[in-house]
């Protein structure tokens, strides 16, 4: 019986790790919004500035990869 | 007695797959050796290193046989290689600045590498290496190391100045300094493990729902056209996450040629 609640605590834990990764996504939605806000309004600049872009997404999105690592660590490694 | 049965079925349901196949979506990403039952050493040739190996030889064919012929209007091969180095110089010269491009052909094979690596990971039945961290860890720590010790061979004891912000209030810099010296000692982690995610966390979902199509029956051809959408999106993941690696590899090999803030 202890084993099925360590179990159900190894879950729970992988799930609750997993709203890091929606949290990334809503980070990446913002650079990527923003981005796309800016270069509607100045179109000729857009171009230059999307390795920027790129780095920005990159940036925001390693934390939410830290957070999936964290939940398949606790579903497959524990 | 519960917990038992429960035992019992969960092992037999793994064994005859309680709805049709059944995959587990970690598998694909076990090494084997491919020529003994063995276990895996120091120098066991295993489909990791099959899969590598083919990526390197894909390299040297577009790059060197594919535009061996020179000529002035390019066919398919020669463009898709005079694209590709294009491309990465001009990344290198943006973002590095003039001095970056004495590194290119560094940041060139790492690029070409990884790209490589990732698309043929995308074939069917093939083994994805760069979705192991055990080689993006390899890639980003060769960057690594390799910025801090051209930076500190460029600048001396000037490459601490990368800690040391300068254009913030004066009480605020010793804490600052720490949290750059922290976010720059995370670089490596965060440069590899972006990766690997990536292309590990796609290739699970393409295998998850291929376990779908399998459960569903007549209803199959739901989850078949989901995988091919994904697929789609894993091809253009990728290429992006290539060029994300190849990108931060020029930013910091920018931080280490001009390390003042």
């Amino acid at each position: 019986m202890e084993g099925d609640i360590a179990n159900m605590g190894q879950f729970i834990g992988a799930g609750l790790a997993a709203i890091g990764s929606g949290a990334a996504a809503i980070g990446v939605g913002h650079v990527a919004g923003n981005f796309l806000s800016g270069a509607l309004r100045n179109p000729s600049a857009a171009a230059g500035q999307t390795a920027t872009l790129f780095i920005g997404i990159a940036f925001a999105e390693a934390l939410g990869i830290f957070s999936f690592l964290v939940a398949l660590l606790l579903m497959f490694a524990v | 007695m519960a917990a038992d049965q429960a035992a019992t079925l969960v092992e037999a349901g793994a064994d005859h797959g309680g709805s049709g196949l059944n995959i587990h979506p970690m598998d694909q990403f076990v090494i084997q050796p491919l020529f003994s039952d063995g276990p895996v050493g120091m120098f066991t040739v295993t489909n990791a290193t099959l899969w590598m190996a083919l990526a390197v030889l894909c390299t040297v064919l577009l790059l060197v046989v594919g535009s061996r012929g020179r000529a002035v209007v390019p066919g398919r091969a020669q463009s898709v290689a005079e694209l590709s180095y294009g491309f990465i110089y001009k990344m290198v010269e943006d973002v590095s600045g003039k001095e970056g491009v004495k590194y290119f052909p560094y940041i060139m094979t790492l690029f070409m590498f990884i790209v490589l690596a990732n698309m043929l990971a995308l074939l069917p039945m093939s083994f994805a290496p760069t979705s192991h961290i055990a080689v993006t860890a390899v890639l980003a720590l060769f960057v690594f190391l390799g910025v801090t010790i051209l930076g500190f061979v460029k600048h001396g004891v000037g490459f601490l100045g990368l800690f040391w912000v300068s254009s913030a209030p004066l009480v605020l810099r010793p804490i600052l300094a720490i949290i750059e010296l922290i976010s720059y000692f995370v670089r490596p982690v965060s440069h590899s493990i972006r990766l690997a995610g990536n292309i590990m966390a796609g290739h699970a979902v393409l295998k998850v729902f291929a376990g779908f199509a399998g459960a569903l029956g007549i209803f199959a051809f739901v989850p078949v056209l989901a995988i091919t959408a994904i697929y789609a999106l894993e091809l253009l993941v990728a290429f992006i996450q290539a060029y994300v690696f190849t990108i931060l590899t020029c930013v910091y090999l920018k931080d280490a040629l001009h390390p003042s803030h």
